[in-house]
């Protein structure tokens, strides 16, 4: 094992730190944003639900169970020319929060189903009782009923979004995984891997701890 | 099947579970759509509503769950203001109504407090105070007490009373507990398999049950009738016919059964009776075996009936 070579290491740290965010980050919102509405509508549409549609119930669920068992790293091979045409690269941070952004809609999409499908039907029920419609029973009534266990369902995808990213290292995205792989299994240079690996765990732990802490301050 | 609840009235409909009682209860504010036939709240044919019209109407019509179904992300306060929200008045009125609906059900101290932190009873007076948010011309409750004790219950019913009498609101309640029925109800309608099989004035209806399922539920709460378990045991050691009497009970005897016996020549013997008592009056029956002569018999009997009071009992 050689001596780490911390002058050309460190700075080095310091980017591959702030692409994991960035990749993270970028990638939370997108798949946070188009994963919900997923979700939202595969509740809606449901069989028997508030605007059930099984056309669309179906394609949704065919389209999601297609993208959701296929590994990330496949993922992110395969939409190479979609990437391109999106971002102008499939290198670099920026270009790989578009995979990333793939894989964690699918699965918020079914986080957010399952979250809101778990709502008492007693609540959903009332608010018709009282005259609301079926669009403002879903945003006043569904979702706030689901948000605590929905917060909690985004941080998983949060944490699932730094392991991903790291995986992302191998395919020119940079950040942490590149890091690791590079400077520290390519060297092998145990104390680098030691190193990045902590920063990986705390990066969790504070995603998880302020997921916990909103979720708390959310449900009653 | 027909059925008309006056305005201003406290209908109650009781059955067994799967009479359909609930069911018919959702098509008063289309929650369940009927698959034949109109629902008419008012002047509105509200089966025939959908979209805009309908959640206006529905508007005008309150409804509490056994299960109360607040929302359990919102204070008790935005509970109660949510209907109001939906009425679209402003943030000032909604206050003043929050505050007097809250008054009304004596939680003025649990505006800021959730759902989790309120009994059941507590729950359910939110409930009330939610359902009647927008003053509506009728309330409908299924199995609000249900869930309920018998102390709670009573509260819950006391509140039920008062919004029917102070504020004039309608009230139709589904229910399987007979002392609901009792306790508040001016009519009932007693529902099986889909039907009505009888309804009417809850005085009636508890003084002279007709359908034996009606007979069940009132010999739950009242004992002045024999159940049809204790008839068939009466019937097995009384083999002659029996007639049901009413019976005023501050009377201390009864001309009537001392005249008939004399008059037919017939033995006339009390093989059941008891008081009830309902809406603070009393009455009493009593179930009279008469032997004898078979002529003899038939005539006493329908000497007995034509006083009006009586009646033979052909079931069981």
């Amino acid at each position: 094992m050689r001596e780490t070579d911390f002058g050309a290491f460190l700075p080095r740290l310091g980017d591959a730190l702030l692409e994991t965010l960035l990749m993270v980050t970028g990638a939370f919102l997108f798949a946070g944003i188009i994963g919900l509405l997923l979700g939202l509508l595969l509740y809606a549409s449901r069989p028997g639900n508030l605007l059930e549609n099984r056309v669309v119930f179906a394609v949704l669920n065919v389209v999601i169970n297609v993208v959701r068992p296929v590994p990330f790293i496949i993922i992110a091979i395969a939409i190479i020319p979609f990437t391109r045409l999106l971002v102008g690269t499939s290198i670099g941070a920026g270009a790989a929060i578009v995979p990333l952004t793939l894989a964690a809609a699918v699965a918020v999409a079914r986080i957010a189903e399952s979250n809101l499908v778990a709502v008492d039907p007693g609540a959903v029920e009332a608010g018709f009782a009282m005259g609301a419609g079926p669009a403002r029973v879903l945003f006043t009534i569904v979702v706030p009923e689901a948000l605590g266990p929905l917060v909690l369902g985004f941080t998983y995808i949060v944490v699932a979004l730094v392991d991903a990213s790291a995986v992302a290292g191998v395919i020119g995205a940079g950040g942490l995984g590149d890091l690791a792989i590079r400077y520290g299994y390519q060297r092998f240079d145990t104390l680098v891997v030691v190193v990045i690996v902590v920063i990986l765990i705390v990066l969790v732990q504070a995603a998880q701890l302020l997921g916990d802490r909103i979720a708390r301050a959310v449900m009653h | 099947m027909s059925l008309r609840v006056e305005a201003g009235q406290i209908f109650g409909i009781v059955g067994y579970s799967g009479a359909g009682k609930s069911t018919l209860l959702r098509t008063v504010n289309a929650l369940e759509r009927p698959t034949g036939g109109r629902v008419r709240v008012g002047d509105v044919e509200i089966s025939a509503l959908a979209g805009r019209e309908l959640h206006r109407a529905r508007q005008r019509i309150g409804m509490i769950f056994q299960q109360f179904n607040l929302l359990r992300s919102r204070t008790v306060y935005k509970n109660i203001a949510y209907p109001l929200k939906l009425a679209g008045l402003g943030e000032a009125q909604i206050l003043d109504r929050v505050e007097e609906l809250l008054a009304f059900v004596g939680l003025s101290d649990k505006a800021l407090s959730y759902p989790s932190q309120l009994s059941g009873g507590q729950k359910q007076r939110v409930g009330i105070a939610r359902a009647l948010a927008n003053r509506p011309d009728v309330l409908i409750s299924d199995e609000s007490t249900s869930a309920l004790d018998p102390q709670t219950t009573g509260e819950v019913l006391d509140l039920l009373r008062r919004a029917n009498r102070e504020y004039g609101t309608t009230i139709l309640l589904v229910t399987h507990e007979m002392d609901v029925i009792r306790e508040i109800c001016d009519r009932v309608a007693v529902m099986q398999d889909g039907r009505v099989v009888e309804h009417g004035d809850v005085f009636d209806v508890f003084a002279h049950p007709q359908h034996p399922t009606t007979r069940r539920f009132v010999s739950s709460v009242l004992h002045h009738l024999p159940s049809d378990e204790t008839l068939r045991r009466i019937r097995a050691r009384h083999p002659g016919r029996l007639v049901q009497l009413d019976h005023a009970p501050d009377e201390s005897s009864d001309p009537l059964v001392s005249r008939v016996a004399r008059d037919h020549g017939v033995g006339l013997e009390v093989v059941y009776g008891g008081v009830g008592e309902l809406q603070s009056r009393r009455f009493g029956s009593l179930t009279i075996e008469v032997s004898g002569a078979e002529p003899a018999v038939e005539a006493a009997i329908v000497d007995l009936v034509a006083s009006g009071r009586a009646a033979e009992v052909t079931h069981a």
